[in-house]
């Protein structure tokens, strides 16, 4: 039985590359964001009948660059956009008007990624002014600046909040992973880990961080051509005993040949990865028995997945679909099935 | 100027026979070093003067021929894979010049091949004192497509690629 990654539509529109993709976590496999340098971010819907995607709103208008990021709230209600104009936009409503009801400036120049914490409370976002940015929501969906870090040395590629617990963690143009950590759930977040060469990290710009659904495990991707896998022990964590520092697991080198731009853990602990070198890979958790460290391995490699760079890599949210988006320098978002051969 | 100049011109002046041809044609015959040298040839006259304000001498028009040199030499083409490497040295120890340089070599060559090309552009070693900043920048696409968004700059490399058509 082998497995293979089909595909099942491709999605175009957009005038100029896509940077990112977002599948929607309210709506099972059925709603997907995109974002592109035509600045513009498309919502496709998949029709429950035909199975076919089809775009049902085109939020534009609003960003006057580039827009590198999106990220829907834990609710699926809102949908957070960051651009190179330097602002953050919030949007709701896309059953009817799609309406941006928020406006996050701050940053001294090109926003590169936002994220939503677990509860829906926080927002994060990073730059090219070195700076990672904590929002808080209010009630009448205005968002106050909580917080300012500015550990990191370079340009910052992307932060993600930490799947159970209110940890941020960003990576960036520096070559590190920085963990911000608040001791007593106030604003005041401090770096309480870097990541960098010394600790098995990476050599070059790092991109993306990804975490497995327990959160005991995280992946990251790099410039360096190679995919690290970290662990903690997050039970001591989350049982009150402080910050546990992240240990380097498995470095992946010789898969790609090109930039990694994207790596996800999906919920079945597959980790999927695009990169310059337009392929797409599939890696799991190798599962040997022996008492040796545990190594991850390549499930399948899905060669010229498009005709450019990959540049954002996503699995559905759901475990059943076993569905993937890709995003491209070639325009187009395309979406795979992960299917066995019979 | 310097002695990379006096040994360029001959190969100048023979490749002014040659025809440029266009993005399918590349698609379908592939790409030569030639080819590159002969995209990249028209934006080497550009005059540099108005843009580069501490260079002591402002009477002295700078081209990027005498800038940098890019020769046949200076471009590996990887046929199978399509990916294209070109190495340019910075004669001026400038450090936004190299840059900007890069910049305008990337644009122009964008704008002549197939999209699929992967190009990577460096700065030829020991020419640059900034040598790791300048081609990691140089080689990060968010970075090079947010810096070709600033309308400024956009301007500036747009003068520089379109120069030979002025």
């Amino acid at each position: 039985m082998t497995l293979e990654l089909l595909e099942v539509d491709k999605l175009e529109g957009h005038t100029d590359r896509v940077w990112n993709v977002a599948w929607n976590p309210a709506a099972g496999a059925g709603v997907l964001a995109s974002c592109s340098a035509d600045k513009t971010v498309r919502i496709w819907e998949q029709s429950s009948l035909s199975r076919s995607w089809t775009c049902k709103a085109v939020l534009e208008g609003t960003h006057t660059r580039s827009v590198k990021s999106c990220a829907w709230s834990p609710s699926g209600k809102l949908l957070a956009t960051a651009s190179f104009d330097g602002n953050t936009c919030v949007w709701q409503n896309f059953a009817t008007d799609s309406e941006c009801i928020s406006v996050l400036q701050g940053h001294e120049s090109e926003v590169k990624s936002v994220s939503w914490n677990a509860s829906g409370s926080l927002l994060a976002t990073c730059g090219r002014d070195k700076a990672v940015w904590i929002w808080e929501i209010q009630p009448d969906n205005e968002f106050d600046c909580a917080a300012i870090l500015t550990d990191h040395k370079g340009d910052v590629k992307m932060v993600q909040w930490h799947p159970t617990m209110n940890v941020l963690f960003s990576c960036s143009y520096d070559n590190t992973i920085k963990v911000w950590w608040s001791e007593d759930e106030s604003d005041d977040y401090n770096c309480v880990q870097t990541l960098g060469e010394s600790n098995n990290g990476h050599s070059s710009t790092v991109w993306v961080v990804s975490f497995n659904a327990t959160g005991d495990r995280m992946v990251t991707c790099s410039d360096d051509r190679t995919i690290k896998i970290w662990s903690t022990d997050i039970e001591r964590m989350q049982s009150g005993e402080g910050y546990v520092p992240w240990t380097h697991l498995c470095t992946l080198s010789g898969y790609h040949d090109r930039t990694i731009y994207s790596v996800h853990w999906s919920r079945d602990g597959i980790i999927a990865s695009g990169a310059g070198d337009d392929t797409i890979q599939l890696f799991v958790d190798s599962d040997s028995d022996s008492v040796v460290e545990p190594a991850y391995k390549l499930l399948l490699k899905k060669e010229k997945a498009h005709e450019m760079d990959i540049n954002s890599v996503q699995w559905a949210p759901d475990k059943d679909s076993e569905l993937l988006a890709s995003a491209s320098d070639d325009k187009t978002v395309k979406i795979w099935k992960l299917a066995s051969e019979p | 100027m310097t002695l990379g100049l006096i040994n360029a011109n001959p190969v100048v002046q023979a490749k002014k026979e040659r025809l440029v041809r266009t993005q399918d044609q590349y698609r379908d015959d592939g790409v030569d070093p030639l080819d590159i040298y002969d995209i990249l040839f028209p934006i080497l006259s550009f005059e540099w003067t108005k843009y580069v304000r501490d260079i002591r001498d402002p009477e002295h028009p700078y081209t990027l021929e005498q800038l940098s040199v890019v020769s046949e030499e200076s471009v590996t083409i990887d046929d199978e894979l399509d990916r294209i490497l070109i190495t340019f040295t910075p004669t001026i120890q400038h450090c936004s010049m190299a840059n900007i340089i890069g910049l305008c070599l990337r644009a122009k060559l964008k704008e002549s091949l197939p999209l699929h090309y992967k190009v990577d552009i460096r700065v030829s070693p020991g020419s640059h004192a900034d040598e790791n900043g300048v081609n990691k920048q140089l080689n990060d696409k968010e970075r090079v497509a947010a810096a070709m968004e600033n309308p400024n700059l956009r301007q500036l490399v747009d003068e520089c690629i379109y120069s030979d058509e002025i």
